[in-house]
């Protein structure tokens, strides 16, 4: 691997020093005795367990977990972490998933007793500050999205998704008929057909035009009073912005159908553009992505899923509201769905949001849109001799490139690419998708990645180029500097091993 | 202007430049005018974090039911555990913070590893074979046991003990509207299902909750040998600091085991994130739901791990998914692993012991005061309800005022009627008590509990 040059403002991108050696499973690090464990000292009597409970109910075996000293459980997960690509260790251009930089302070914000040591349960009048923050909070996300009331409730985005279906389908029903079909575009995230599939309607899939938008007349000619609604995200998987929006929210809302805005690309429009005034009706938001709440690995995240007013008394419930005397209370929405979640939704990621949301101010999250653009923008053209894009012209906040050209020159496909990206220190873009795209590699750098890690990861996608004219071997086998190489994925499918037990087996 | 942007003004020109443009407002052109905002979002400017945290401290300040500020009793599957230092610390270590679904397994070995512990601790736990790498919370995960009883039986009724949580169950109904699901509760009767009371013919699944939301022990049996009659699905909703102590939800011949996991590690958080817990046998494994993490090999022969199973999954199988779950809750599973690991076998053991200690001499002690009544007369676990003489928000209200939260009124979980209750609910308190609870704060409990009501 070559060195990067010194850039003005220094390379920002890093190659990260990840561990090596393989690390023990705790189980096998177990050694019987050992605990780690302490206790308050309460006081209360240490009365045996079956005097208290019928030996029915007692498990007559000892369910072992571990047995390790509190030193080795630091040292494990600490050299466990040293083996995880993160955000704050380097650039992760993951299409679709916004990984921007998450502020520390919003950690911190989440972290304080007054708000993480609140019980769920406890009554409204007892957690006034709680019940200020979720309004405060739903009312803003209403002004950023140009919708009139929202829930928090749901955890993630395709939570949020399956909450606007069964919104989609008691507004119908109350209207005297679900309907049957709700359509999706070709270039659609695969939540969406799944929450369509659990809301209770058919997927009628739409195809995309020769400049990767929704083909409006297929779009046409697939309207009808059967049809429920429309997903779409705007701007779309491809990056693009659905230029034919308003004719296509005319044409949908023509047959009485609801038009459901996938809010996983928010980020490339914050200020520029809203939902509610291109024709939405219901909208899902994925606050860990546009108010970068961190990914935790893979969750957690929070869907708030925000109305127009004709939906808002649908909404689940119950539901944080500001009372006229100024204090807050619980109320349910009158043809409410119900619940959709255990409590009141990721508290803490509301939390979280909320106060990267004030950090910026409406101005922010303009320049967060703004600057977000302009970096894919950027990385699109500086790129294009390497990787054209799939549809070249202005794009939104991510772009999506095509290995097409490296896949019929020298046999190097689009995964190689991503994986020899890891040996440069750089996370891969996203593979394969969307789906219309041959050999799609979906890169979105997001705002807070600097020109200098711009140009890092493109000085590192020409030498990949490079090696693939010279030795186009080395990156099927690529990556070989990472924590462990290329791994077999179909024998973790064809031999399943699952837990530890499954391995002793 | 306070935000986390680094391009200077020279930068934003300079690659405008290189896009043959002059201002950021181009980059947006191509939007039609008529939606486009002409004046940015109506939204304060952006401040400071420092002032930014002084707006904080209105929320914060205005919370009285912290744990700081008041002793907990409140439960309902939200439980004031011990979370060390340790914990807290390696689980907020960035480089599982900051991560993403480890789509790249070649650098996210560490969150696979983690994962792949927690699978193995959950389905100990359960008694199963096979977990999941977690779902969003308990509720959602019943919902997920539901669909996936749906798919094996191809049947669409589930009849529910009204044991089981009423967050829960309020959870299945909404999403029952989607799947076109029957769901059919079953009564308590003396606090523990009355399964006669239900047809269970044509039922794609049973579930039971142990112990139930009252906190009582049921006996399995009979909920099994309606499941098997009936060839529907065992679903046994668990509390998992219990499961360290008790049958597990394989040896009561639990087909799937769901549990709220928040107890291992996860802050209360006013109710979230948390994370919900599935294990199910290994007939069930092509339509669990959510990410399974599996143990491979790299291309060079040493031990990998990996998601696996992933046809599954949404993004492959689209509209024919099992599931539509794409995020679960790693860092919390994460966390969980990390807690379960910290206490070890001996600790959870412990731990629910002392939750069980502490909760039968309180029970005692309050039954002991004029007024206070049992609602059961079966064992109870960790968690118990009472019926006071006067309704149990009135009473919860006069000791918050006294520094204690003394539990969850029922009426304000599950309504103004429930099947779970079968006499007036306004006057039913539910109560918890944690390893954390110390003789004192019990004493002074049944103090404050005898003067409220009396």
């Amino acid at each position: 691997m070559m060195a990067a040059k010194a850039l003005p403002g220094g390379r920002a991108a890093s190659a990260p020093l990840l561990g090596h050696d393989i690390e023990p499973t705790i189980f096998e690090m177990s050694v019987a005795g050992r605990a780690a464990y302490q206790l308050r000292t309460t006081g209360v009597a240490a009365t045996p367990l079956n005097e208290l409970v019928p030996s029915t109910h007692l498990n007559p075996d000892v369910v072992p977990l571990a047995e390790v000293s509190e030193r080795d459980l630091v040292a494990h997960f600490t050299r466990l972490s040293h083996r995880q690509f993160s955000v704050d260790l380097g650039a992760y251009p993951l299409g679709s998933c916004t990984m921007k930089y998450n502020p520390k302070f919003c950690d911190a914000v989440a972290a304080d007793p007054g708000l993480n040591s609140v019980h769920p349960g406890a009554p409204a009048e007892l957690t006034q500050g709680w019940l200020d923050l979720l309004v405060t909070l739903e009312e803003t996300l209403c002004v950023i999205t140009g919708m009139s009331a929202a829930t928090l409730q749901p955890s993630a985005g395709a939570a949020g998704e399956l909450t606007g279906l069964l919104l989609m389908r008691a507004f119908h029903t109350a209207n005297g008929d679900p309907r049957r079909r709700v359509l999706i575009p070709d270039s659609a995230h695969g939540t969406n057909p799944a929450s369509v599939t659990l809301g209770g309607y058919e997927v009628t899939t739409i195809s995309s035009n020769d400049r990767g938008l929704v083909d409006l007349d297929a779009l046409k000619a697939a309207l009808g009073p059967d049809v429920a609604g429309i997903m779409l995200t705007n701007p779309n998987t491809v990056g693009l912005f659905e230029e034919e929006i308003t004719e296509i929210a005319t044409a949908v809302h023509d047959v009485g159908g609801l038009l459901y805005y996938d809010g996983a690309n928010l980020n490339a429009i914050l200020g520029v553009v809203r939902p509610g005034d291109m024709g939405f009706d219901i909208v899902h938001m994925n606050l860990h992505k546009t108010f970068a709440t961190p990914h935790g690995g893979g969750g957690p995240g929070a869907g708030p899923v925000a109305v127009s007013s004709r939906l808002a008394e649908f909404l689940p419930g119950p539901k944080a509201t500001r009372l006229a005397d100024g204090t807050f209370d619980w109320t349910t929405p009158a043809r409410s769905i119900g619940r959709v979640h255990g409590w009141h939704g990721n508290a803490m990621v509301l939390a979280r949001a909320l106060a990267y949301i004030d950090v910026h101010g409406g101005d922010g999250l303009t320049r967060v849109a703004q600057h977000a653009v302009l970096n894919a923008n950027w990385l699109r053209k500086r790129l294009s001799a390497t990787l054209p894009a799939a549809y070249d012209r202005t794009c939104m906040h991510e772009c999506v490139l095509t290995a097409a050209p490296l896949k019929a020159k020298y046999g190097v496909r689009g995964l190689d690419v991503a994986k020899a990206l890891l040996e440069e220190g750089f996370h891969s873009p996203t593979v394969y998708f969307p789906l219309i795209v041959d050999e799609a590699l979906m890169f979105e750098p997001t705002e807070t990645e600097s020109l200098q890690t711009l140009e890092s990861l493109a000085e590192a996608i020409e030498r990949i180029e490079r090696r693939a004219a010279s030795d186009p071997e080395s990156l099927h086998r690529a990556p070989q500097t990472t924590p462990v190489s290329r791994v077999d994925e179909a024998r973790a499918a064809r031999h399943l091993v699952a837990t530890e037990d499954a391995a002793q087996r | 202007m306070a935000d986390y942007l680094p391009h200077t003004p020279d930068e934003v020109a300079a690659m405008l430049g290189f896009l043959g443009m002059d201002s950021l407002d181009q980059l947006f052109a191509h939007i039609p005018a008529a939606v486009r905002l002409s004046q940015g979002l109506d939204l304060p400017a952006g401040m400071s974090e420092p002032d930014v945290a002084a707006v904080f401290e209105r929320f914060t300040d205005a919370n009285r039911a912290t744990t700081t500020d008041m002793t907990c009793f409140a439960g309902a599957g939200a439980y004031d555990h011990e979370i060390p230092a340790v914990v807290k610390m390696l689980g907020s270590r960035s480089e599982f913070v900051t991560a993403y679904t480890p789509y790249q397994p070649e650098v996210a070995q560490g969150v696979l590893q983690a994962i792949f512990e927690y699978q193995t601790l959950i389905s100990r736990l359960s008694g199963l074979p096979i977990a999941n790498a977690s779902l969003y919370d308990g509720a959602t995960a019943l919902v997920e046991a539901l669909n996936l009883a749906a798919g094996a039986t191809g049947r669409s009724k589930m009849v529910i003990s009204s044991g089981v949580h009423p967050h829960w169950r309020a959870v299945a109904r909404t999403f029952a509207k989607g799947t076109g699901h029957e769901i059919v509760e079953a009564p308590l009767k003396d606090g523990v299902t009355d399964w006669a009371g239900v047809d269970a013919s044509g039922a794609a699944a049973v579930v039971a909750a142990y112990p139930n939301y009252l906190g009582i022990l049921e006996d399995l049996t009979a909920a099994k040998q309606m499941a098997v009659a009936d060839g529907a699905l065992l679903v046994i909703g668990a509390d998992p600091v219990a499961a360290g102590v008790l049958k597990t939800a394989g040896q009561w011949g639990a087909d799937v085991f769901v549990g709220e996991g928040q107890p291992f590690g996860t802050a209360l958080s006013y109710g979230g994130p948390y994370l919900g817990l599935f294990a199910c046998t290994l007939e069930q494994i092509r339509r669990l739901p959510g990410r399974i993490v599996g143990e491979t090999v790299d291309s060079n022969d040493r031990r990998s791990f990996v998601t696996t199973l992933r046809a599954r999954e949404q993004d492959i199988r689209r509209e024919k998914a099992t599931s539509n779950v794409c995020t679960n809750q790693t860092l919390m599973a994460v966390t969980a692993a990390i807690q379960l690991g910290w206490l070890g076998t001996y600790g959870l053991r412990e731990v629910a012991t002392r939750c069980a200690q502490g909760a039968h001499y309180l029970y005692d002690q309050l039954l002991a005061i004029d007024g206070v009544r049992a609602v059961s007369t079966q064992p109870f676990f960790r968690e118990f309800a009472v019926r006071l003489p006067e309704s149990a928000l009135g009473v919860l209200h006069r000791m918050a005022d006294e520094g204690v939260l003394g539990g969850l009124a029922v009426s304000a979980l599950a309504g103004g009627s429930d099947p779970s209750i079968d006499d007036d609910i306004d006057d039913v308190l539910l109560v918890a008590v944690t390893e954390r609870r110390t003789r004192a704060e019990l004493d002074n409990y049944v103090d404050l509990l005898r003067k409220a009501v009396s």
